[in-house]
């Protein structure tokens, strides 16, 4: 923290410093590369700036190949297609979602933000690479169904990429390396901490938590933390969170790694903007937050690997919260809400 | 709070001594030239020659026989030779930097590999990957060889296919067969890393003026036989890492690259 204080500061007396030398030069507002800069109350990134560095020209190149449907086999769906800016780049109310031909997928669509952060993707952590995850929903049968190679030829072929790739890589034809470190450019923007709860931690502008929404802080510390864990509310790890008492129609983390211990298990998922990214789990089985936490309350279902914070020495499974405690908690989980992230214009498909 | 306001003298330090140089743009910038002694290099090439057992593999149209009596045509055999290295007798090695190298059996020009920059000596072993290091599983977007649009990639669950071989067989349930293998993390971790000797104690001299050969036979059959024997009626597909990459990695990790000969050319 303090360190990027310290940074941020450095950078505000480059930036003075700078303007010094060159009088007539004038410091936008905000940088022109949303998320360049890393969140005082995050930890260390993945993905850290410096491994692609942001430039204006390749953020906007991999925006416009975000929103361009042309990355689907039949033109019918881009990227933003499932993945909508206004809820934080899940797909509004969709259960599961539809990828080219109308084919549904068989994963509910996860939120798309502080990518940075992550070092495997999807629910069962098949990606790897912030980088070459693309690739997934690319060459996906139900998603967009389409071959790199015609990616490229695509491109290659359009009358303005051309010209925009040669800008930022360099001359020569448009390669799966260019496409890819274009879009990381894009995805790795997406970076969301400007919630209420970011500027009341952060201490900005005097922000402070209503009395319910701090109660639920501390519900939420003592209850959730241990899986939600930091600012990032996700430790990043897999777990059967006793939604079924076995997984024939999906056996998550266990698709990946073929280890029966991990059968049942998904990503834990971002507390981020969750108001904002239903249904929730896995499957998209619930409708609201109440049905979540009605869940953790009193539907966990036994299985060989439910989790261990699931599995109490005494008492019912599941984590037991009183009604007051569940609308503190969801109190607390709507000032995760970043308004700031779903409203900045320059992550929106531009006209 | 003493750490933060000396890392931040120490930032303002640094960022005004970079605007002070940024401010004077004529001054000139010495170039930094490397100081030793020139190490003097040469090639080496390998050639990589595809058979089945003593027959050159021809691609589609021809029928070959396992030890076991299944009959079967390859269509496709690809795979990655990566991270090689070159043994002195002395034990000491060359290593070669960004070594990473895709074999198809259909494209001839895959089957000789250029190696340049080899430091001069006598070399007794040479050392090298089927497949792809761990860490380049998952090192983000890559290129040449290692470019995901070869085909050689698995994107639902990350890694390279490290090696394909595909085709027919009557004795296949569905008629076809497809190995593709893969796969870096334990249990099922198909990296395999190989020494095929250099027969009678043969070496490898690299000169400035010399460009040797390594001949090396790539026998197809050697998948297919060795610990496991595979029949194309029970085992005819691996699509993922798993139980049966690792078979199949196993066996072609016994002997299915050769040093037939090197030329000193």
């Amino acid at each position: 923290m303090r360190r990027t204080i310290a940074a941020s500061l450095a950078g505000g007396l480059a930036g003075l410093l700078l303007a010094a030398c060159h009088a007539d030069v004038t410091l936008p507002a905000e940088p022109v590369v949303p998320g360049a800069v890393l969140p005082a109350n995050f930890p260390a990134p993945v993905y850290a700036p410096d491994a692609n560095p942001p430039s204006a020209a390749a953020f906007a190149l991999g925006r416009s190949l975000f929103y361009d449907e042309r990355l689907s086999r039949d033109g019918s769906v881009s990227c933003g297609s499932c993945h909508q800016q206004a809820v934080a780049f899940a797909d509004d109310g969709q259960r599961l979602s539809q990828g080219v031909r109308k084919q549904l997928g068989t994963r509910n669509t996860p939120a798309l933000q502080n990518l940075r952060w992550k070092s495997e993707f999807f629910w069962d952590g098949g990606p790897k690479n912030i980088e070459t995850l693309p690739l997934a929903p690319i060459t996906n049968p139900v998603e967009m169904d389409e071959t790199l190679a015609n990616v490229l030829r695509k491109l290659n072929a359009d009358t303005d990429y051309p010209r925009r790739f040669a800008q930022v890589f360099g001359s020569g034809p448009i390669d799966s390396y260019q496409l890819l470190r274009a879009l990381a450019q894009f995805t790795a923007a997406l970076t969301s901490a400007n919630s209420r709860y970011d500027q009341a931690v952060r201490g900005e502008g005097g922000v402070v938590l209503t009395a319910a929404e701090q109660r639920g802080r501390t519900l939420v510390a003592q209850k959730c933390a241990s899986c939600h864990a930091t600012d990032l509310f996700t430790d990043e790890t897999y777990r059967n969170n006793g939604l079924n008492a076995s997984f024939e129609a999906d056996s998550g983390r266990a698709h990946i790694t073929s280890r029966v211990t991990d059968v049942g298990r998904f990503k834990v998922p971002s507390l981020r903007n969750v108001e904002l990214t239903k249904p929730y789990m896995h499957d998209g089985r619930f409708a609201t937050l109440e049905q979540v936490l009605a869940h953790y309350d009193h539907g966990v279902v036994a299985s060989p690997t439910l989790d261990a914070a699931l599995r109490p020495t005494s008492g019912p499974l599941g984590i037991p919260l009183t009604t007051a405690e569940q609308t503190d908690i969801i109190a607390f989980l709507r000032t995760l809400t970043d308004q700031d992230f779903i409203r900045d214009q320059r992550l929106a498909e531009q006209p | 709070m003493k750490r933060f306001s000396v890392s931040t003298f120490a930032c303002t330090l640094a960022i005004a001594a970079l605007s002070f140089t940024g401010c004077k743009k004529d001054k000139e910038v010495l170039p930094t030239t490397p100081t030793g002694p020139t190490t003097q290099t040469g090639t080496l090439d390998i050639e990589l020659d595809q058979r089945v057992g003593n027959t050159p593999l021809v691609l589609a149209t021809q029928t070959y026989t396992t030890p076991t009596g299944d009959q079967f045509r390859v269509t496709k055999f690809n795979y990655y030779l990566s991270n090689i290295k070159l043994t002195r007798a002395d034990g000491s090695e060359y290593v070669q930097p960004e070594s990473y190298y895709l074999v198809e059996a259909e494209d001839n020009a895959t089957h000789r590999l250029a190696i340049k920059d080899i430091p001069v000596g006598d070399y007794t072993g040479i050392t090298f990957t089927i497949g792809v290091d761990s860490a380049r599983n998952v090192s983000g977007a890559q290129k040449g060889a290692l470019d995901p649009n070869e085909g050689m990639f698995w994107s639902w669950n990350f890694g390279y296919i490290f090696t394909k071989l595909e085709g027919f067989s009557p004795q296949a349930p569905t008629g076809a067969f497809t190995y593709h293998i893969g796969g870096f993390k334990k249990p099922y971790d198909a990296v395999r890393t190989v020494s095929p000797a250099f027969r009678n104690g043969a070496k490898l001299l690299i000169r400035t003026d010399h460009a040797p050969e390594i001949h090396m036979t790539v026998d197809v059959l050697k998948m297919l036989t060795g610990a496991t024997t595979v029949r194309f009626a029970t085992f005819a597909t691996s699509h993922s890492a798993g139980p049966n990459a690792m078979l199949l990695a196993n066996n072609y990790a016994q002997g299915m690259f050769v040093v037939d000969h090197i030329h000193a050319n």
